[in-house]
């Protein structure tokens, strides 16, 4: 068989890795720039009643979690029963961006279904999300002790992604 | 709000800032509109955010190592394709000019010509 009639059947198999590649990619993944950079800091009221005002410079010194989160997002619904578990578990602090939210819905939906947060900030007006990059609820930053953003989860995190890529990420930024 | 027509709105990704109505675009235009006002360049605002959202949101992406394949991609197709048309056009005009005939070959043609000839008017 001449070389030539190979060529339809090598694009065809070219064509075919291609689309296989672009199958597992996810479009709507915007790889974040922040990583690797300072999170922004933030001054924020909580949530709690009476609320306080909680700096993004007190939790120096640890490795947290930042939930975006917000009482109108249904996928953040469906990670909560998640952060609650990971919550009691006590292996690192979650903190929550309450993004673009009424405060007392979103009271409301922690006080029905629990509160995973060590605290969570009111974003009324969706500033502090611009200044994070957040383009879609839920989003999790994890932060290390020196402020530094050092992953982005976009989408609810499963007890797979916990486990597979938040937890040993947590565990070797505890270790440094 | 030229500017705005530049930068991808994230949420629905296929469409613009200027175009989108989703809430997040609403409340960037409303950013690159304070940030207009108060004096900044068109440049200080893409980087503003690009810092945040990454050369997703332009809709021109730059130039640089991760895009370079983008910007040169349709250029490097169109000369592969120009290479091959060039080689295949060349291959068809040896096919198409036809050999000449041998001294022999030139003379048996002739002959039946001829043949054919004196059949005919037979």
């Amino acid at each position: 068989m001449k070389a030539r009639y190979l060529i339809p059947l090598a694009i065809f198999i070219a064509m075919l890795v291609f689309l296989g590649v672009g199958l597992k990619l996810d479009p709507r993944e915007v790889p974040s720039p922040l990583i690797d950079k300072p999170a922004p800091a933030f001054r924020l009221q909580t949530l709690d009643t009476p609320p306080r005002v909680l700096s993004s410079a007190e939790m120096r010194g640890q490795v947290w979690l930042l939930n975006v989160w917000a009482s109108w997002c249904s996928g953040c619904r469906e990670e909560h029963p998640v952060l609650v578990e990971l919550s009691k578990t006590r292996a690192v602090p979650i903190y929550g961006l309450d993004y673009k939210d009424q405060p007392d819905d979103a009271r409301r939906l922690l006080n029905g279904l629990g509160n995973p947060y060590v605290a969570s900030v009111s974003d009324l007006d969706g500033r502090t999300g611009i200044e994070f990059g957040v383009y879609g609820v839920p989003e999790t930053f994890v932060i290390d002790k020196a402020g530094i953003i050092r992953h982005k989860q976009t989408g609810p995190i499963t007890p797979e992604i916990w486990r597979d890529t938040i937890l040993p990420l947590v565990k070797k930024l505890n270790a440094a | 709000m030229q500017l705005a027509s530049e930068l991808r709105c994230l949420v629905c990704q296929n469409q613009t800032i200027a175009d989108s109505n989703a809430d997040l675009a609403v409340d960037l235009r409303n950013e690159i509109r304070e940030k207009i006002e108060s004096g900044m360049s068109d440049a200080e605002i893409k980087d503003f955010m690009v810092a945040r959202y990454g050369d997703f949101v332009l809709y021109r992406p730059p130039l640089k190592n991760t895009t370079l394949f983008l910007w040169v991609g349709p250029f490097l197709l169109l000369a592969v394709g120009g290479g091959i048309l060039y080689v295949a056009l060349k291959q068809r005009r040896q096919r198409v000019a036809e050999p000449e005939l041998s001294h022999d070959e030139q003379a048996l043609a002739e002959s039946l010509l001829q043949t054919d000839q004196t059949k005919e008017t037979t």
